[in-house]
C-alpha cells in the first residue's frame, strides 16, 4: 500500500496501529516499573496470568465465536512451544555461537524469542489448517474427539524424539533438519534459555495485547459476525451465503496461531518444564475452563477467568492438586445456572449492571424455584430434544 | 428439455427448475418438477401436507442434490453447488421453522447477511483499513434500512430470539433481503399468524417485489394468501405436479380439489384448509 493510494493514509495507519503502540508502552511499563516494584513473586504470577490470557482468548476464537468445541489447544500450544524452543535454542547457537544472550527486553536473544514464537504460531496455524480439513466437517462431540486425538498425537510424537543436543559444537555441525529430531523426548526440552522470568515479562504482555486486539477487532467485524452466525445456526449461515467451512477453518487457524505463540512464551518462562506430559489433555482442559467460565465469546470474560484459574490455585496452594475437582464442580454449576458462561457473549463494558444486581438479589429465590421445578424441566428438555432431532433434518 | 435449456429464446427466467427428481430410499419425494419464475414474478408452490414442498426448496437451494434435473438462477446452472454458492448467486430463502441467529441482536442478524459479499478479509478486518471501515459503514446502513422497511427498526438492539413470533418472521425476511437476492424463496411466511398479522404480511410481500427488485417464490398453506397475491401457481402432491396455472384455474381444477379434499367416496376433511 503506498501513501499516495489513499487520501489520509497517515490517519488511517495511525487509527489502525495505535493499539500496538499502546501495547508496546504497556509491556515496557510492565517490564521497567511494575515488575520491579511488585517483586518477583507477584510478577511471576502476573506472567502466568498473561500466558493464560493468551491461551484462553485464542481458544475463545474457535470455541466461543465459531462455536466449534476444540479440546486440542494444548496440542497447538505444543507445536508452537517446541518450534519456538528449537528455534531459540539451536538458532541461538548457530547464529550467535552461544546458548543464550540475556538482554532484558529487546536484545538479540529476546528478538530471537519473538521470531521463534511467531514461527511457532505459524506452524501451529498450519497444523490447525491440517486438522481443520477433515474435522470441521464434523460437529459437536465428534469434533471434540478429533481435536482431542490430535493433541494426543502431537504429545506422543514429541515423546519419540531424541535428547536435546547440549554440545554447542555438535549443534553447530548438525543440520536443522536433523536437529528437529532432538526435542528431548519424554524428559522435555531441557537446557534452553529462559528469556521470560519475573524481571523480564515484556514479551508476554506485548503478545497479550496483540491477542486481545485481534480477538476484539475480529469479534466486532463482518468476519467475526460470520463466525458467530456459524455458531448460532450453521444451516441458516450457509443459506445466507456464508462459506461456513472456510469460516471455521480460518477461525481454527487464527486460534491455533495464538496458541502456538502462547506455547512459545510458556516454553521460555523460567520455572516451566517443557515436557510432553505437561502439554497433554489436562492442559487443554485447563484452557477450556477459562473459556467456558469466562463466557463463550467474551474476551474480557476470558481475561477474568484466566486471572481466576491462575490465582486461585496459588492462593490455596495446599489444595492446588485438587483443582480438577474444583473445576469439575465449577463447570457443573456454571452449566446449570449460566450455560453461556460468566459474561456470555458480552464484554465487561456491555453488561447492564442494574440487571446483574437484580439477578443477584433474586438469586436465592430463583435457585429454590430451580430445584423445585427441576424434574418437570428435565422431562420438557428431553421432549424438546426429541423434537429438535426431528426438525434438524433440513 | 424445456425452455429453460434454451434461455436465448425467451427472456431469461430468474429461476428455473428443469425436471427435478429426488427420492429418499424408496420414497419418491419429488418427481419431474419443472417450473419457471420470470424476473419480477410472484409465484406460488402449494400442495397438501407432506406433498414435498419443502423438499423442493431444499433442492433449489442446494441443501439436497437432485437425483436428476437442474436448477438455473438467472440462466446460470446451479446443480451441484453448495448452498452458500447458490445464495451468493442470488437465490435466498427463509425457513418454515424459523432459523435466526438467536443469541445475536436483531441488527447483527441483518448485518451478517448484508456482509456476505464484503471484500475485506481477515487481515483488512484486523488492520481496519479504509476499505474495511467503508464496508462496515455500508453494511450497517443497509441493515438499518432493511429493519426500517420491515418495521422492526425499534427492536434493532434486542436479542433475536426474544422477539415476538411475527417479528421473527419479519426479521428472517429482512435478513434474506440484506444479501441482495434476485430470487426470494419464502417458506410459509404467514404460518402461525393471526388475521391482522397475515394482512400486514400480505401487503409487505407485494411491496417487496418492486422495492427490492426481487422475484418471489412462495410456499404457503394459507390458500387465501396464495390465491390473492400469486400470479401463477404450481400444485404438487406426493412430489408430482398435478396442476399449474393462474389462481382462478387452480381453484376450479378437479385434481387440486381431489388432492386437498379427497375423492368423493371418502369422508371429506373440514373445508378450513382449502377455504379462507
Amino acid at each position: 500500500m503506498s501513501a499516495r493510494a489513499t487520501p489520509g493514509f497517515a490517519g488511517a495507519a495511525v487509527r489502525s496501529l495505535y493499539p500496538i503502540v499502546i501495547g508496546f508502552t504497556l509491556a515496557y511499563l510492565m517490564q521497567t516499573v511494575v515488575a520491579v516494584s511488585i517483586g518477583d513473586y507477584y510478577s511471576k504470577i502476573l506472567i502466568d496470568i498473561g500466558i493464560a490470557i493468551v491461551l484462553g482468548v485464542s481458544l475463545g476464537i474457535v470455541n466461543g465465536y465459531a462455536g466449534q468445541f476444540s479440546l486440542g489447544h494444548a496440542g497447538f500450544m505444543a507445536v508452537g512451544g517446541y518450534t519456538a524452543a528449537a528455534i531459540v535454542y539451536y538458532g541461538s547457537i548457530k547464529l550467535f555461537g552461544t546458548k543464550a544472550i540475556y538482554g532484558g527486553s529487546l536484545g538479540p536473544g529476546e528478538l530471537l524469542l519473538c521470531a521463534g514464537c511467531v514461527a511457532g504460531g505459524a506452524l501451529a496455524a498450519v497444523a490447525g489448517w491440517l486438522v481443520g480439513q477433515p474435522s470441521l466437517r464434523l460437529r459437536g462431540d465428534y469434533l471434540a474427539i478429533v481435536t482431542l486425538g490430535f493433541g494426543e498425537i502431537i504429545r506422543v510424537l514429541i515423546k519419540q524424539t531424541d535428547d536435546v543436543v547440549l554440545s554447542e559444537k555438535k549443534v553447530a555441525a548438525a543440520s536443522w533438519w536433523s536437529l528437529m529430531d532432538n526435542l528431548g523426548g519424554g524428559f522435555g526440552f531441557i537446557g534452553g534459555p529462559r528469556y521470560i522470568d519475573a524481571k523480564n515479562p515484556f514479551w508476554v504482555w506485548l503478545f497479550v495485547v496483540v491477542v486481545c486486539l485481534v480477538a476484539y477487532r475480529l469479534k466486532y467485524s463482518n468476519r467475526g459476525r460470520q463466525l458467530l452466525a456459524v455458531r448460532e445456526n450453521e444451516i441458516a449461515a450457509e443459506a445466507m451465503g456464508i462459506k461456513t467451512t472456510k469460516a471455521k477453518v480460518s477461525a481454527f487457524m487464527t486460534s491455533a496461531f495464538f496458541a502456538g505463540i502462547g506455547g512459545g512464551l510458556y516454553a521460555h518462562e523460567l520455572g516451566n518444564s517443557m515436557r510432553p506430559a505437561d502439554l497433554g489433555f489436562q492442559k487443554s482442559i485447563d484452557i477450556v475452563i477459562i473459556v467456558v467460565l469466562g463466557g463463550m465469546g467474551s474476551i474480557s470474560g476470558a481475561v477474568i477467568a484466566a486471572i481466576a484459574v491462575t490465582l486461585l490455585p496459588e492462593l490455596f496452594r495446599s489444595f492446588a492438586e485438587y483443582r480438577m475437582i474444583a473445576y469439575a464442580l465449577a463447570l457443573i454449576i456454571v452449566m446449570l445456572l449460566r450455560p453461556q458462561g460468566l459474561l456470555g457473549l458480552q464484554e465487561l463494558w456491555e453488561v447492564e449492571w442494574r440487571a446483574v444486581g437484580r439477578s443477584i438479589v433474586t438469586a436465592p429465590a430463583r435457585l429454590a424455584r430451580w430445584i423445585a421445578t427441576a424434574p418437570a424441566r428435565a422431562r420438557a428438555a428431553l421432549r424438546a430434544a426429541a423434537d429438535r432431532r426431528q426438525e434438524d433434518r433440513p | 428439455m424445456t425452455a429453460a435449456a434454451a434461455p436465448a429464446a425467451a427472456p431469461r427466467p430468474a429461476l428455473a427448475a428443469v425436471r427435478l427428481s429426488k427420492s429418499f430410499g424408496g420414497l419418491k419425494a419429488v418427481t419431474d418438477l419443472s417450473f419457471e419464475l420470470p424476473t419480477g414474478g410472484l409465484h406460488g408452490l402449494i400442495g397438501p401436507n407432506g406433498a414435498g414442498k419443502t423438499t423442493v426448496f431444499n433442492l433449489l437451494t442446494g441443501v439436497y442434490k437432485p437425483d436428476t434435473g437442474a436448477v438455473h438462477v438467472g440462466g446460470q446452472p446451479m446443480t451441484g453447488k453448495k448452498p452458500s454458492e447458490i445464495a451468493q448467486a442470488g437465490l435466498v430463502r427463509t425457513f418454515q421453522n424459523i432459523r435466526l441467529f438467536g443469541d445475536l441482536s436483531v441488527l447483527d442478524n441483518v448485518r451478517i447477511a448484508a456482509g456476505v459479499r464484503a471484500r475485506s478479509g481477515l487481515w483488512r478486518s484486523l488492520l481496519r483499513t479504509p476499505l474495511y471501515l467503508r464496508e462496515e459503514a455500508e453494511i450497517r446502513e443497509r441493515a438499518r434500512h432493511l429493519l426500517d422497511v420491515l418495521g422492526i427498526a425499534h427492536r434493532a438492539d434486542e436479542i433475536a430470539k426474544s422477539l415476538p413470533y411475527g417479528d421473527q418472521r419479519r426479521l428472517e425476511i429482512a435478513r434474506a433481503l440484506a444479501t441482495r437476492p434476485t430470487v426470494l424463496l419464502l417458506d410459509e411466511p404467514v404460518a402461525g399468524m393471526n388475521t391482522g398479522e397475515k394482512k400486514a404480511m400480505r401487503g409487505l410481500i407485494q411491496s417487496l417485489r418492486a422495492q427490492f427488485d426481487v422475484s418471489i417464490l412462495l410456499i404457503e398453506h394459507d390458500m387465501g394468501l396464495v390465491m390473492d397475491i400469486c400470479e401463477h401457481i404450481t400444485v404438487i402432491d406426493h412430489g408430482v405436479t398435478i396442476a399449474r396455472g393462474v389462481p382462478a384455474e387452480i381453484q376450479s381444477d378437479p385434481a387440486v380439489i381431489e388432492a386437498y379434499l379427497g375423492v368423493p367416496d371418502e369422508p371429506a376433511p373440514t373445508a378450513g384448509e382449502i377455504g379462507s
